[in-house]
């Protein structure tokens, strides 16, 4: 292992945020990223950049001029038809010609499907490092990024550091960071690159997109309140409490893993280190036990309130409000009190 | 179709405990598994050879005792079986281990060319989902990854329509082989082996191959020295510093308690108070 930083590596400089857009839309991790970029640009006193890949559309230009109002000082952008559906091949190519010709000295990526994808390409064809789903990032004394994620579904944590290469990469999960305020007066400096690939040079072609609009679909991540359930209901039909608590306070639901083991609810309602990270205002658990897969799902929460009837339970060590009590009762006792509370607020407004 | 799977044996996580004092990961005695979400790579893989025809190799790195997820992937149906274990490959991550998987289907591939390398989408342990794009990018082959199901192969025209999982929808995407695929958990149902193939597993000799063996020239790029990334430091989380407060419920009704609730909650954070009932108005 070379601990020193070869020659060739001195010169790379800046912190680069991959503007994830999908389908004309940014994912709201880029802008999470972004406000953690800028944090890290201004450690290092350097610029803090927004890679745009995507076609020439509304939907960059409007991505690029978000990326200034979340923080970005630069932007690079590469517009193509050949980037108007995520393809691994012109992404990678757009993505490495990029960073090896203005040599960022951190890249950060979304931990989404697609920026996993194209983290791995990236990475390997760079041979640089990549650090998976950070949780936190810091510059060092040394001036290299420290990484640290969870590692054992979060019983530690491990910070890692890539010495030896250039740029450092990383990937963050959504919701880990919090999302910055925009500011609508910034703006930028703008570098076009060009793609030089045809669609001959691209064996992948996209058939046809399947949009998950025609299901019902959660979107746990992204909710101001959550409800969520664990073993402590008891019974299946049990999670309607859960549910109707939920819709009272134009919440979405969810649960614990083994609520979705038992075929309970659906996948995509786990709360988790293996299902939805969370970042509610408001997080009310009834009836989990607050193992730390859990837990580590959940904590970027602003309040929780948990509901348990073991006093020792380990979710009172990291909820802020504890209701040792049977959640079959509280939970609708605390639907009813809410219903009440807020058609009173809406008669006296 | 010559199909290979790539496997990890990990150990299973749910009993993993940590050294009060060290702070240290105490494998010893914890039971190893094959890497659950491999699993729906393997089978996926065995369906293809059962309507296609043709091999499923497993192949693993790892220590010798990885040898154990390779015979349980034998008697699941597996075909053949490549363990690469080598001292040198001793702390890789995930560039030195594609890298030193990707030596080894290079030299399998000498032998038969390879269709489709199938992967788990992440393991369990390591949790980084970047040694499938590794391995996809070092042998150049057409990466799909999160592919929830395979729509069709045409075996003369070497072309294969996937489903992709990506953001607020799936991607059907036709590409070529031979390809990477990684498989999405919950995907198909793994077969039960049959008592034949459990049979033939535990006789069955593996080839066992060292980083000569699978034809890495430079030992730099294995393991610790060929591994950018650095561990500096492994800690336990901090304890969060103050425990929860506690809302009295001591001889209330379930009403009062919904309503001591509320005061605590409210008295606490008085904006949310005008978030929920912004929510509900809107
Ligand atoms: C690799 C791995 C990944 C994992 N990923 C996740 C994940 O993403 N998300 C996740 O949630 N888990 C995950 N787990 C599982 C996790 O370890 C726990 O097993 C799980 O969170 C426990 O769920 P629970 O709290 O609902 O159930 P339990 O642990 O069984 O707890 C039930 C709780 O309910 C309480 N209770 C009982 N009756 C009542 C009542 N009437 N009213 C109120 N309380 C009551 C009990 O006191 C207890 O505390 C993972 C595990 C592993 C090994
Ligand atoms: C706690 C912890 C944290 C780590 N963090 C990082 C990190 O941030 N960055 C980094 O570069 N490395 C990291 N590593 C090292 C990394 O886990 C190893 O390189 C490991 O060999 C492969 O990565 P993975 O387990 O994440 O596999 P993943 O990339 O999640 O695995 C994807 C698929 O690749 C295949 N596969 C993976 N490993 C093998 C194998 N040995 N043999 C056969 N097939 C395999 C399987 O099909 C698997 O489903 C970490 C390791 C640990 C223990």
């Amino acid at each position: 292992m070379q601990m020193q930083l070869a020659e060739k590596f001195k010169s790379y400089k800046h912190v680069w945020v991959f503007v994830e857009i999908e389908r004309g839309k940014v994912h709201p991790v880029s802008w999470e990223l972004m406000g953690e970029g800028r944090k890290l640009a201004d450690d290092l006193g350097v610029d803090l950049c927004g890679v745009v890949l995507g076609p020439r559309d509304e939907g960059t230009k409007q991505a690029i001029k978000e990326a200034y109002h979340y923080g970005a000082d630069v932007c690079y952008i590469c517009e193509d038809p050949l980037l108007a559906d995520y393809r691994n091949e012109p992404y990678t190519r757009a993505m490495t010609d990029l960073v090896n010709k203005y040599q960022p000295e951190i890249l950060l990526l979304g931990a989404t499907p697609l920026g996993r994808d194209l983290a791995g390409s990236v990475a390997t064809t760079l041979q640089t490092g990549l650090t998976a789903d950070s949780t936190e990032l810091k510059i060092a004394d040394d001036k290299s990024l420290a990484a640290t994620r969870p590692t054992f579904g979060g019983t530690l944590l491990c910070t890692i550091h890539t010495l030896n290469h250039r740029p450092q990469m990383a990937t963050v999960r959504p919701r880990v960071m919090a999302m910055p305020e925009p500011d609508t007066s910034r703006s930028g400096r703008m570098v076009w690159h060009s793609l030089r690939m045809k669609e001959d040079d691209i064996v992948t072609k996209v058939l046809e997109f399947v949009s998950d609009a025609q299901v019902e679909k959660a979107n746990l991540a992204y909710a101001d309140i959550v409800v969520a359930g664990g073993m402590g209901l008891q019974q299946p039909q049990n999670l309607a409490l859960v549910q109707r608590l939920a819709a009272v306070l134009g919440a979405e639901w969810g649960v614990s893993r083994p609520l979705v083991q038992k075929g309970w609810a659906p996948a995509e309602r786990q709360i988790g280190q293996t299902g939805n990270t969370i970042r509610p205002k408001l997080y009310i658990a009834a009836g989990i036990s607050g193992a730390i897969q859990h837990r580590v799902g959940v904590e970027g929460a602003d309040l929780i309130i948990a509901i348990n009837t073991d006093p020792e339970a380990k979710i009172f060590e990291f909820a802020h409000l504890g209701v040792v009590a049977d959640a079959l009762t509280v939970l609708p006792a605390l639907t009813d009190a809410f219903a009440r509370r807020l058609s009173a607020r809406a008669m006296a407004s | 179709l010559n199909i290979v799977v790539c496997i990890k044996q990990v150990p299973d996580s749910a009993q993993i405990r940590v050294h009060p004092v060290t702070n240290t990961i105490m494998r010893q005695g914890v039971p190893t598994i094959i890497n659950p979400y491999d699993l729906f790579a393997l089978e996926e893989a065995m369906r293809l050879r059962d309507d296609y025809g043709g091999t499923v190799t497993v192949l693993t790195m790892g220590p010798p005792m990885a040898e154990d997820a390779l015979r349980r992937a034998l008697g699941l149906g597996a075909d053949k079986a490549v363990l690469i274990t080598d001292r040198r490959f001793a702390g890789s991550d995930t560039l030195a281990t594609s890298f030193a998987l990707t030596s080894a289907l290079t030299k399998l591939a000498e032998e038969a060319p390879i269709d489709i390398v199938f992967t788990g989408k992440q393991t369990i342990d390591g949790d980084t989902a970047q040694v499938g794009p590794g391995i996809a990018r070092r042998m150049g082959l057409n990466q799909l990854t999160y592919v929830s199901a395979i729509d069709s192969l045409e075996t003369e025209a070497a072309t294969i329509t996937v489903r992709r999982r990506s953001e607020g929808g799936v991607q059907v995407l036709q590409s070529k082989l031979p390809c990477l695929i990684t498989m999405l958990e919950d995907t198909n149902h793994l077969r039960r082996g049959t008592l034949q193939d459990m049979l033939r597993a535990a006789r069955a000799p593996l080839t066992v191959w060292s980083a000569d063996d699978a034809g890495i020239e430079d030992p730099m790029k294995c393991g610790l020295r060929g591994s950018p990334t650095v561990v500096k430091r492994v800690f336990a989380p901090q304890p969060r510093a103050e425990k929860a407060e506690m809302v009295a419920v001591e001889g209330k009704t379930p009403a009062q308690i919904g309503d001591a609730i509320l005061d605590v909650l409210f008295a606490k954070s008085p904006k949310l108070e005008a978030d929920v009932s912004a929510k509900i108005t809107a």
